[in-house]
């Protein structure tokens, strides 16, 4: 059977189904570029050394991303795997978004928000910890790995924790080793060109 | 359903579907529209503009409009339809068609529960999903009776806030199972049955999910599957033998297996204080399956429960509220309300599910705080129930 991709060039434009509306589709997934190199690796299966994970992060908007950023600008060195999706807050991060990451190919997640006594929102920070002990619990039963999931309160002030963070979490997940679940649906496809342009 | 099947036209199998579920019948006399739980709160749904659009073969009207999503599949419609057009056929048929052109309903939950469910679909997954055994349930490592758990474990966690206890239902599923003398297998690596992905029209991914259960069952070389969860038994039951021919195995209620036990007498339960119930029949059990009287022996056989029907009861039965995790809305809350009023209404002070969705959409309209404290209704699921009353 073609991929979903497929079928859709396959099918003839017009005529054939003239209710067809443009489909939605998972753009940002699909359009998200490998960090330089890490595709090629994983094409190449590089096992121990080579393999590189695809690591989504999803940052609240008061500490982590902002911690982010000033490790950035800290110059402060960390593994350049992660994706990082800046979210109003945490607490919004419930397990649909993560199972959903994963199903799509990542090979892990981190959930990055405030310490309880610092949330923008007051209770967003104890609704994060809430929807992640779920989502553990979830990943834990599909028995994919729970140290694929990971879950950090990080303030604004704290850049080193962050650029640590993200040290331990890419060398845990290259552990692991690639994400059984990658591509299981079929829909995270580098496209072409930026497959090219990495190798 | 060969919707997926490469080379099939989704046409032909709409235009099938179509004299298959005696659509063309359809004298527009409104009824369905009349009786829908749906459109009785929300007037912009009605069954029969639906079927007339499938019917006209105006594509690309069904695949722009949300009210394909909207339908609870709950069969209310079919029960009351004179010409006898079977909606739940064509439901199913007309949302392959339209997830295959690219319409998508609102999943609720963040679409977690879907999620979930595709991933499921991975060959290689080793899932732990059964950490949640202990003592108080027998179960064994062969035998001939498996028990289909279906997603207890994972509802239980996703739906935790709730308050819904699905893991208790499964554990007194098998405790009863165990009182009747059936010692079940558990299937390590169980997937879902695929129950929400084919009422979502994601055909494709149920068939991947229906293949692994299957593949799975063989290899235990069980010849019995014992399911309590309604919606895995119709699916099981029905969709499967649909879609892959003869199972080599049979496909059980617990209803019907309790039933049966508690007429031969092998099965009694024990006095546990005096209580006024009620039954919701869920839509896959009652209207889909045909099971209205086994669930009702088995909690007439509980001594000190009494049982009043509500007026909406067996093949009247309304929804829930919810089907297969879609398009969760201000009507949906509606239509529970009204239900929980209805089941108040009847003096009961115990609403009895035996459908964990069920269980879970009317916990969750309890969340409302103003409707807990009018209603002041417990919710039980059957399961449970029956099992802290086991003589």
């Amino acid at each position: 059977m073609p991929k979903k991709a497929e079928r859709e060039t396959e099918r003839p434009p017009d005529a054939a189904s003239p209710g067809k509306k443009a489909r939605r589709k998972s753009v940002l997934w699909r359009e998200i570029p490998e960090p330089k190199g890490a595709h090629a690796a994983r094409v190449e299966e590089g096992g121990d050394g080579g393999f590189e994970p695809r690591i989504v992060a999803f940052a609240c908007n008061w500490c982590s991303y902002p911690a982010a950023d000033a490790a950035g600008i800290s110059k402060l060195q960390y593994p350049p795997n992660a994706r990082i999706i800046r979210v109003m807050c945490a607490g919004r991060i419930h397990p649909g978004f993560v199972l959903r990451a994963l199903e799509l190919g990542a090979d892990g997640v981190l959930v990055s928000g405030c310490h309880f006594e610092d949330c923008h929102y007051l209770f967003g920070a104890r609704r994060a910890a809430e929807q992640f002990e779920k989502t553990a619990e979830i990943v834990r039963m599909l028995g994919i790995g729970p140290e694929r999931v990971r879950y950090e309160q990080i303030s604004a002030a704290e850049a080193p924790k962050f650029a640590k963070v993200m040290h331990e979490f890419v060398e845990d997940v290259k552990k692991l080793g690639p994400s059984p679940l990658a591509g299981a649906t079929g829909e995270l496809e580098v496209p072409e060109a930026v497959s090219e342009e990495t190798t | 359903m060969a919707a997926a099947e490469e080379g099939v036209d989704l046409r032909e199998e709409m235009a099938d579907a179509l004299k298959k579920s005696r659509a063309l019948l359809c004298y527009e006399c409104g009824k369905c529209t009349g009786i829908c739980p749906v459109a009785r709160f929300d007037r912009s749904f009605s069954p029969r503009s639906l079927l007339v659009k499938a019917v006209r073969g105006e594509d690309a009207a069904l695949v722009d409009d949300v009210n394909v999503w909207s339908c609870l599949t709950c069969k209310l419609c079919d029960a009351r339809c004179p010409a006898a057009i079977d909606y739940g056929l064509l439901t199913k048929t007309v949302r392959a068609f339209v997830h295959h052109e690219g319409g998508e309903g609102t999943c609720t939950h963040g679409g977690a529960v879907q999620a979930l469910m595709r991933i499921m679909t991975t060959k290689e997954l080793e899932q732990d999903r059964l950490s949640w055994v202990d003592d108080s349930i027998d179960v064994s490592k062969t035998g001939d009776t498996i028990y289909f758990v279906g997603c207890a474990p994972y509802f239980d966690v996703v739906f935790s806030e709730t308050g819904a206890k699905t893991l208790d239902s499964a554990k007194g599923a098998i405790r009863l199972l165990n009182a009747a003398g059936v010692k079940p297998m558990l299937l390590p690596n169980e997937r879902c049955c695929g129950h929400d992905l084919l009422w979502n029209g994601d055909v494709e991914n149920f068939r991947m999910l229906a293949r692994e259960n299957l593949r799975m069952i063989e290899e235990s070389g069980a010849s019995r599957v014992v399911v309590s969860c309604p919606e895995g038994y119709a699916t099981m039951k029905v969709d499967y033998p649909r879609v892959f021919g003869d199972l080599g195995f049979e496909v059980v209620h617990l209803t019907e297996l309790l039933a049966e036990a508690i007429d031969g007498g092998s099965l009694t339960f024990a006095g546990n204080g005096e209580t006024t119930v009620t039954f919701q029949d869920p839509c896959r059990l009652g209207r889909h399956m045909g099971i209205y009287d086994a669930p009702r022996a088995i909690l007439s056989a509980m001594p000190g429960v009494t049982l009043v029907d509500m007026p909406h009861s067996r093949e009247r039965a309304i929804c829930c509220g919810v089907g297969g995790w879609m398009n969760c809305t201000s009507f949906s809350k509606m239509i529970q309300a009204a239900r929980l009023r209805e089941a108040k209404a009847t003096g009961a002070s115990t609403l009895v599910t035996a459908c964990p969705k069920c269980e879970i959409h009317l916990k969750c309209a309890l969340n409302d705080q103003t409707l807990k404290d009018e209603v002041q209704l417990e919710i039980a699921d059957l399961w449970a129930l029956a099992a802290s009353r086991l003589g």
